[in-house]
Parts: structure tokens; sequence; C-alpha cells
């Protein structure tokens, strides 16, 4: 009797370590591909960074050296003309979401934002391509900043949502009992609570557009020089970084490789500071 | 503290007498509330059901009663302040001031300026130090006198006996207080725009009884300035504290006295057995 009880207990030991091991392995192998792009990415990138990539503009094939810059620039107009769409529509949508919608009315916006937020990015691309590029007969800043701001709406107002229904209801009974206002709760009380998490909500999105590619081939179209009317071509980094990864020549593809370094420094950087802000707000 | 007379009317701020006309008119009657078969209901659930009661001026007015009576939800009705959740319905009326604050020509703002509330958890606003969060009421409705509003803040801040342990950090958040002193900290930002009443919601519940006596005494001493309506499922508390208790039971109103008569010589058998502890 007490030999079959060992022996039980040995075995469910034996089943707990190969569980163990088999997440243990699980969880490598999720982060290995993120360690092994890293890896690369700096191996064949660095070697291309230098303060002239971040300075000048690109040269013709088989001349040495040039940059990124208008790119680099580029891709910063873009990003702001997507948070002028995105950030107040969202954040917005988000407050109705969690503080004014109706139950039925706020299961249907929901739907449609998560679908919105799975529908392929290229497909915005396309949208705005017939919505604005069509219609003034020319690519342009605008219209690339509108494809991205597009992406940007669904995923601010579902994250902005999310911050602001963690605020306690009993911050905004308190207000209400003194006599304030639902708009001026909403506003001074709830909203300033959830500050922190609307700040990274609107980050996390500007950093998901920022890679963003296929829109950008319909909208913004690419630009090998500078421009700084936003109703023309503009070039944008990931445009870039596509053009000279295709691209037959040893020179071109260094810099793309440099371009994507670039990119996703930023994009780190960017959800370092999410990372920051949100622990503040947990403790 | 010894120069401030507690037992002087609230005084208005000149920026909301528009709000309160009625002032004069309710402070001078003897009924703050008249509730007249009043019903409540969340969904199809009746919370309260033909419930009429009439509640005192500037007297300590206890609710009790067990768990899920509709005490909280009583409360909540006087000030509409269950209007936040959705699906809520009442039936009936609830006179204020000789007015009926569910007619539709009212407006729920302006009521609850005039009937302030203090929670069961303290939540003075994370955002905010301890000055902010005693003015938040009196700034968001749009007062900026800088004297005004420095004196409002001691005044509040003295009422809610807090003044002297803060004075020196009035610009640190309010949350870095401790419990008791949070809820006092409530009770102030509550009376910093001078309503008329102040409804607590077991104010009392999650603090400790050092911090529970003083905020007993507070309730006394700010009863002569205020209607005082107190939910509380501590028999004791509303025997030591109030002039009046009601006590409810599955939504329904058993009983409605002096305190006196309701703990010594109640008229119901359920009141007796609710209070002597054979159930509840």
């Amino acid at each position: 009797m007490k030999a079959t009880r060992q022996d039980k207990r040995f075995w469910r030991k034996t089943k707990s370590a190969i569980a163990s091991g088999l997440s243990f392995v699980c969880a490598l192998l999720v982060i290995a591909p993120l360690a092994l792009v890293l890896f690369y990415l700096i191996r064949s990138g660095a070697s291309a960074i230098n303060w002239s990539f971040f300075t000048e503009l690109p040269k013709p094939v088989g001349v040495a050296g040039g940059g990124m810059a208008n790119a680099i620039v580029g891709s910063f107009e873009l990003l702001c003309l997507a948070a002028l769409v995105g950030i107040p529509i969202g954040v917005l949508g988000g407050v109705y979401l969690a503080e004014y919608g109706t139950v039925r009315g706020n299961y249907a916006l929901r739907f449609v934002a998560d679908v919105l937020n799975g529908v392929p990015s290229i497909i915005w691309g396309v949208v705005v391509y017939g919505l604005v590029v069509l219609r003034f007969k020319s690519f342009s800043a605008y219209a690339g900043g509108l494809a991205l701001g597009f992406i940007m709406i669904p995923l601010i107002m579902r994250t902005s949502e999310e911050v602001l229904l963690l605020v306690p209801a009993g911050y905004r009974e308190a207000s209400l009992a003194l006599g304030v206002s639902r708009w001026k709760t909403t506003v001074h009380i709830v909203m300033k609570t959830a500050l922190k998490g609307i700040v990274s909500a609107v980050l996390l999105a500007l950093a998901r557009v920022a890679g963003e590619t296929a829109p950008l081939l319909f909208t913004a179209f690419g630009n090998r020089f500078w421009n700084h009317n936003l109703s023309e071509p503009i070039a944008a980094l990931p445009l870039q970084i596509f053009a000279y990864a295709i691209s037959p020549y040893d020179d071109w593809h260094r810099q793309a490789w440099a371009g994507a370094l670039v990119l996703v420094t930023m994009i780190f950087v960017v959800n370092l500071i999410v990372r920051f802000l949100t622990r503040e707000r947990i403790t | 503290m010894k120069n401030f007379s507690i037992l002087e009317p609230p005084m208005i701020p000149p920026s909301l007498t528009m709000a309160c006309v009625e002032v004069s008119a309710t402070a001078a009657s003897e009924v703050a509330f008249e509730v007249e078969r009043l019903s409540m209901f969340y969904g199809d659930k009746r919370a309260i059901d033909d419930v009429s009661l009439t509640i005192p001026s500037r007297k300590i007015t206890a609710i009790i009663g067990p768990s899920g009576c509709g005490k909280s939800s009583l409360l909540r009705a006087l000030n509409r302040i269950h209007e936040l959740v959705p699906n809520t319905r009442v039936e009936g009326k609830v006179l204020f001031g000789g007015e009926d604050i569910y007619a539709p020509t009212i407006d729920p703002v302006a009521i609850r300026r005039r009937i302030g509330m203090v929670f069961q958890k303290s939540n003075p606003f994370p955002t905010m130090s301890i000055a902010e969060n005693v003015l938040v009421g009196l700034k968001l409705n749009g007062v900026r006198d800088r004297a005004f509003l420095r004196e409002r803040l001691e005044q509040s801040l003295r009422m809610a006996a807090l003044w002297d342990e803060v004075k020196e950090d009035l610009h640190k958040p309010g949350v870095s207080l401790s419990g008791g002193q949070q809820q006092r900290l409530c009770i102030a930002r509550a009376i910093a725009v001078e309503p008329e009443v102040l409804l607590m919601d077991e104010p009392a519940s999650a603090l400790d009884p050092i911090a529970t006596a003083k905020i007993e005494e507070l309730i006394h001493e700010l009863s002569a300035g205020y209607t005082i309506v107190i939910v509380t499922h501590n028999m004791q508390q509303a025997g030591r504290c109030s002039d009046y208790t009601a006590f409810l039971y599955l939504g329904r109103l058993i009983e409605f006295d002096s305190t006196t008569k309701i703990f010594s010589n109640p008229s119901q058998k359920r009141t007796e057995d609710y209070i002597t502890g054979r159930f509840g």
C-alpha cells in the first residue's frame, strides 16, 4: 500500500516536471524569434548607421553614402497627421463606450471596433486611395496620414475604453454627489485619473502604425526627395525600407537594414515609455 | 478650533446662491425629506417597496436593517445618485423642501449640489492633493475667488476635524492619509460645497474603532448645521449617534420612530427581533 502511494507521488512529480518543461520550451519559442530578429538586425544594420544616414537624402545608385533623412522626417509628419485623426476620435469614442453608451449600442460598437482592428492594413490603404487619392488625383501625405489615422481609431478606442473602465465607480459617484455635472466629472475626474492609461493607448497605437507599409503604398507613395508640401507624395521609413530591400544593390540592402534597425529602435523606445507609464499607474 | 462655531448655519457662497434659492425656506422648516410611497427597481428586481417616511431637518436619521434590505438604495434615491447605474427606476415621490426631486423639470445636478454624500469606501481623488480634494466641488462649479477658496478650505477641514492633522501637508496627495483621515477628508470635501443635507452610506464600516469614534463624534457635531441621513449595519452606531431610526427589512419600512423609542420600546415584533440580534 505504501509503495503504491510513493509510486503515485513519483508519477505525479514526473508529470509536473514534463508539463513545466514543456511550457518553458514554449516560452523560449516565443522569445527566440524576437531575439534572433533583433540580433540579425543589429548585425546587419548597425554598420550602415552613421551621421549621414540621419541627415542626407538617398544618393543615386552606385554613389556611396547617403541616408534616409527625408524618410525619417516623412514618417514623423505622417504620424502627426495620423495622430490628428486617430487621437480625438479614438479617445472620445472610448469615452463614449466607457461613460455614456447604452448596453446594446456599446455591444454593437465594440463588435465593429474589434472587426475593424482585424481588418488587414492594406485594406485601409485601398479605402483611402479611393476616398482621397482618386478624388484629388494625387498621392499625398494627407492620404497617408488618414490611412494610418483610420487604423489608429479602433485601437485607441478599445484601449482607452478599458483604462477608463478601470477607474472605480466611487470616483464618479463622489464627483456627481458634489453637484458636478456629468461631462465635467468625465473630463476632470475620470479622464484625469486614467490619463496615463490613455497616453499609453495613444503611444501604443502610434508605435503600431509607425511600421505600417502596405497602407502607405497606395497613399503616401514614397518620395526620394525632400517634400514639405503635404498634398504631394511623401517619403516614409517603412516605404523606403521596402524599396531598398527589393532593389538588387548591396549598398541599398545595407541601408534597408539600417532603416529597419532605426524603426525597431523607435518602436522599442515607445514601448519602454508605455511600460514605465503603466507601471506607475498600477502601484 | 475653539473659536469656530459649528452652530452657525452653513453660509452660502455667492456663486452658489442661484442654485439654492429655496435654502432659507428649507432650513427654516422642520422637514427635510418627505418620501411618499417610494419604490425602486434594478431591472425587474424590486429593491425598495412602497416606503413612506418623513426625515426631519437638522437631525440625524439612521437607516438600519440587514444586508440587502434596501437601505443603501433608499439613501441613493434621496439624491438620485442611483441613476448612474443603468436600468434603475423609481416610482413614488421624494419631496425635498416641498419639491419633488423626480419631477421632470428638476436637474439632478442642482439637487446633488444641495444634498452631499459620503460613501462607505473613502474615495479621495487619487490625482489630487488634500487641498484640491476639498476644493474640487467648488472649483468645478466655477468658483474662482482665491481668498474665498482658501477660507473654505480651512473651514471645511476644521469642520471635518482634520485641519490640525493636515494643515502642514495640504499639498500632499489625498490618498497619502490614513483610512480614517481619508474618510474625514471626504466629509470635508462634501461640506465644502455647502450642502443642506449629508447622506452617509456606512461611513465608518471600513474603519477601526478609534477612527469610527472620531467619525461618530464628527457626525454629531455636524448635525447642528446639516440634516444627516446615515445608513449603518451597526445597530450600536445607530443607537449612539442618531435622533431617529428607520428599520428596513426586505425593501419595506417596518418601523420609523425616535431612536430612543426604537431601541427601548419598538412597536413591531420584527424590529425588536432585529435589534436584539435574533436575526439579521
